[in-house]
């Protein structure tokens, strides 16, 4: 703590709290929020072509299926 | 004897066009995904530090301006990459690569991010020092020009079901809103904006060392965390776009086998 004479200062930010830790704030959700999403998407394609696989076993001889499910 | 040896070059082509296959590019995606989010990770906690321990008081706008260590950041990552999905749109479209259309479309949800984050932070930073949340200058209007050529991208490639048709749409809006960027860029100079000039130029810059410190080490990490998110992103939609081929059916088998 070089800078700030103590803790409470420093989230005060000298009375621009509001804007400086809105901006931090909302930087770090949106942040999160697409973590989450690119990797729930991965776990969504591999569970979905999964499931088509199952559905037709024949390697490329499901095609039309697997293009009916996905869809 | 020269025959066979010219043969067997051609038959392990060492050279890096081998990752523009979605094949060779989806494990090295995964491989490099994890170290740049780790790097991300490290330079985010170097730069706070820096920018919230190590660099002083603003002598005109006191710690408001701390802002800066994500504001700036994010307005240069939302234009580069946007220049980035142009030049892959035109990769796309004159090459006619499928690993080209899937990067711009990898691209576009975290410009798109960084885009919003940079209007949202400059508005909080403008209302202490401008009086105003907005202004219809010609910095802040071509940025937000900028949020609704991303926000179109993704609404029009979404929108089209043929994927060779949404490709080539999408190639065309990445390309003709790239000419919104040197706007934004150079709006300051061109233009009378209440947003100032630029603190950081190629020839040198006008901020005090540590702070200026402080913003590469967050353009870095913002760097560094597009890749990671994108890599992840593409490997999503290369399993998706190949899902016929025989190497995303083992693919697929090995993660079920995994979980």
């Amino acid at each position: 703590m070089m800078k700030w004479e103590s803790w409470s200062a420093f989230w005060s930010m000298d009375g621009a709290a509001l804007f400086v830790w809105g901006s931090y704030a909302v930087t770090a959700l949106l942040i999160a929020v697409e973590l989450v999403l690119v990797l729930r998407r991965r776990s969504d394609v591999v569970r979905r072509l999964a499931r088509l696989r199952r559905a037709a076993p024949l390697a490329n001889g499901g095609r039309r299926t697997s293009e009916e499910i996905f869809e | 004897m020269m025959n066979t040896s010219s043969l067997s070059q051609k038959r392990t082509p060492k050279s890096i066009l081998r990752f523009a296959a979605p094949q060779m590019f989806y494990p090295l995606a995964g491989t490099l995904a994890p170290w740049c989010a780790g790097i991300a990770a490290v330079l985010t906690v170097i730069g706070l530090y820096i920018g919230f321990f190590v660099a002083p008081t603003d002598f005109q706008q006191g710690e408001v301006y701390r802002v800066i260590f994500i504001h700036v950041p994010a307005a240069w990552m939302s234009m580069l990459i946007y220049l980035a999905m142009a030049f892959w749109a035109a990769v796309g479209l004159v090459l006619n690569t499928r690993m080209s259309f899937i990067m711009t479309q990898a691209l576009a949800p975290t410009g798109a991010m960084f885009c919003f984050l940079a209007l949202w932070t400059g508005a909080l930073w403008g209302k202490p020092t401008w009086g105003t949340y907005w202004v219809w200058d010609a910095r802040l209007t071509s940025q937000l020009l900028l949020l609704f050529l991303y926000l179109g991208f993704m609404a029009l490639t979404q929108a089209i079901e043929d994927q060779r048709r949404a490709d080539r749409a999408g190639a065309i809006i990445a390309l003709v809103g790239a000419v919104n960027v040197p706007i934004i860029y150079f709006s300051v100079q061109w233009w009378n904006t209440l947003h100032q000039g630029a603190s950081v130029t190629p020839t040198g810059s006008s901020m005090a060392s540590t702070m200026l410190a402080g913003m590469l080490v967050m353009a870095i990490a913002s760097w560094a965390y597009t890749f990671a998110v994108v890599f992840w992103r593409v490997r999503s939609l290369i399993l998706e776009r190949e899902r016929h081929t025989d190497w995303v059916g083992a693919e697929i088998d090995a993660q079920e086998g995994r979980s």
